[in-house]
């Protein structure tokens, strides 16, 4: 393979193509006013991307826990930073638990690790009122296989961005 | 057009006179530990082609209970026998059949169809029971399980539960991707029907002691909450007005109420709600998980799970709210109990050791017996007669999923259910009748 298409393949040339891409047509797409500039790991500042690559959508939680780890109240202290800044999305947390569970008590464990989500969120500046929480429990995996580093990254919480409004 | 009375006025009964008096000599005890199974004879049903699918029916119903031994046709020595004679009770001695079962179909002049049985106590000479029902042609297998019901009765002294109906989750698409459907079948897999389309993901569903009518729950509209559904008529409806995602229903005894889970910030509360006053009442109230609630027989108690002492664990309250009392102590976190029909026994899910069993313990949290252990079993559902449980198990991985499984109350005779997809949540109809 040559040098030139290497680089042409290569995810940071990638990102940058994207990155510039999505700069380029931002106005039109009438997204934040900063949109124009080059994001971080070319995701426009302020958009959904931006808040996915480079705030963190999802925290983790233990087995069986709706406890906060230190982690994730770090992504979170981002994620609510972020979300004051950019006041105009409306925000669902969803909560998951792992298919070690039993159905209906996973169901009331991810509306748990929700409520905690929307809790520390609201206790860092975004109002509650703009947070809608919902539990999927054990049904809506992102990782499926049968091991323990699988059943870790479905004990989630995520952040999940709305269509911004106003 | 409601076909499930459509099918109950189909049927119609007459008893058949003994052809022969005398006193029964079985003897079959099937509350005892462990049951050797009868040794028994199923002859070829004459009549009408359909006679020889009513007839694999009730052997398959027969066989699958565990309870009997089936004779193998190649050792019968009487091999025709018309209906209204008593068998030669000689012949099937020698092959030590302890019960015969003889039978025909009949096309009637007015199209339908005549099941007639005769079941005999070979060593007691006598007739023990004997049925004619005269039913519409397409509901051929119902009338087979009707007869099942009525040969497993008079030879076990317990009603039968083969006339009855599985409400479970269809389960398609992949693991991270899975649609789910209401569906609904006969309790040996036939007659699989789906009862919604698949768009939202639906959980849990429990039937209606008293009605066609399944409780269960629904992510509808994105927001998960209880509903009931009409059977017959696909007629929906949203339970209570609750603040908050409604789950884990079940009906009362009477059918009069639905008691469910109210999850409120992290924890779960629950609640019952009178379908006829749509009065709701609060039953528990604590900052815990409090979930899978089941009444009891009588409808004087619930059976619950909660974490309220920190890991899942069984507690007892009574119906009308107040003190629960813990009754699972073992080593594990139990979940998902049912109050055994018989009120004397309450089924549940276990985790201990990573693995997930069904077991049993009587009702004040004593005796304890576990059923079955692997990976994952989930979800016990029992048949109206208390003598059978219906649960799903969980295979690993990507390409893993649930199937529906029954397993006898003494731990015997594990069967796969046969279904089109994976499936859980089964949930057990009352007896049709």
């Amino acid at each position: 393979m040559s040098a030139a298409a290497s680089i042409l393949k290569s995810p940071a040339f990638l990102a940058l193509a994207i990155g510039l891409a999505v700069a380029g047509c931002a106005k039109k797409n009438n997204l934040p006013d900063n949109s124009g500039q080059l994001g971080l790991n070319g995701a426009t500042p302020g958009s959904q991307q931006d808040f996915t690559v480079n705030v963190g959508d999802r925290v983790f939680f233990e087995t069986d826990s709706s406890i906060l780890t230190p982690q994730a109240r770090a992504t979170l202290t981002k994620q609510a930073q972020w979300l004051v800044r950019y006041p105009n999305y409306p925000v669902t947390v969803e909560g998951h638990a792992d298919e070690r569970g039993t159905r209906e008590y996973n169901l009331a464990l991810g509306a748990r690790r929700a409520a905690a989500t929307r809790d520390f969120l609201a206790s860092q500046g975004v109002p509650g009122s703009r947070i809608r929480t919902i539990s999927f429990g054990k049904e809506r995996p992102v990782a499926v296989c049968n091991d323990i580093s699988c059943w870790s990254q479905n004990r989630r919480a995520v952040t999940v961005l709305a269509a911004p409004q106003g | 057009m409601n076909r499930f009375f459509l099918r109950l006025s189909a049927l119609c009964v007459a008893f058949l006179a003994a052809v022969n008096i005398a006193h029964a000599r079985i003897e079959f005890d099937i509350t005892k530990g462990n049951v050797e199974p009868l040794p028994m004879a199923i002859m070829d049903f004459k009549g009408d082609p359909v006679a020889a699918q009513v007839v694999q029916v009730i052997r398959d119903n027969l066989r699958n209970s565990g309870l009997f031994n089936l004779i193998d046709k190649a050792a019968f020595l009487q091999n025709d026998l018309d209906f209204n004679t008593p068998p030669k009770y000689e012949d099937w001695r020698s092959i030590n059949a302890q019960a015969l079962v003889n039978g025909q179909v009949t096309k009637l002049p007015d199209g339908k169809l005549r099941a007639e049985f005769r079941l005999w106590d070979i060593f007691g000479a006598s007739q023990l029971a004997g049925e004619r029902y005269d039913i519409q042609p397409e509901f051929w297998r119902r009338s087979a399980h009707i007869i099942s019901d009525k040969i497993y009765e008079a030879l076990t002294g317990e009603k039968g539960y083969f006339d009855t109906r599985v409400v479970f989750v269809d389960e398609t698409g992949p693991k991270d991707k899975r649609v789910k459907r209401l569906a609904i079948m006969d309790q040996d897999g036939a007659n699989v029907r789906t009862l919604t389309r698949g768009s939202d993901l639906v959980l849990t569903p429990r039937f209606s002691p008293t009605r066609q009518e399944i409780t269960y729950m629904s992510f509808e509209g994105g927001q998960p909450r209880v509903y009931l559904l009409q059977i017959e008529t696909g007629q929906r409806e949203v339970v209570g007005n609750f603040p908050g995602m409604t789950f884990s229903p079940r009906f009362s005894p009477d059918g009069q109420k639905v008691i469910m889970s109210l999850q409120q910030g992290g924890n779960a509360n629950i609640y019952t709600m009178d379908l006829r006053s749509r009065n709701t009442t609060r039953l528990t109230n604590s900052s815990a998980i409090d979930t899978a609630p089941s009444y009891s027989p009588d409808g004087s108690q619930v059976v619950f799970e909660s974490d309220r002492g920190g890991r899942q664990q069984l507690y007892v309250m009574p119906a009308s709210g107040g003190e629960p009392r813990r009754i699972s102590f073992g080593n594990g976190r139990y979940s998902t109990p049912v109050w055994s029909p018989r009120g004397d026994l309450i089924a549940f899910t276990k985790q201990a050791g990573g693995q997930f069993l069904i077991g049993v313990m009587n009702a004040d949290g004593s005796g304890e017996r576990i059923l079955t252990e692997g990976f994952h079993n989930e979800g016990p559902t029992w048949a109206p007669n208390g003598r059978v449980l219906m649960f799903f198990r969980e295979t690993r991985g990507a390409g893993g999923g649930p199937k529906l499984y029954s397993i006898d109350l003494t731990g015997k005779n594990e069967r796969q259910i046969p279904t089109p997809a994976f499936a859980s949540d089964p949930a057990w109809s009352p007896l049709l009748d």
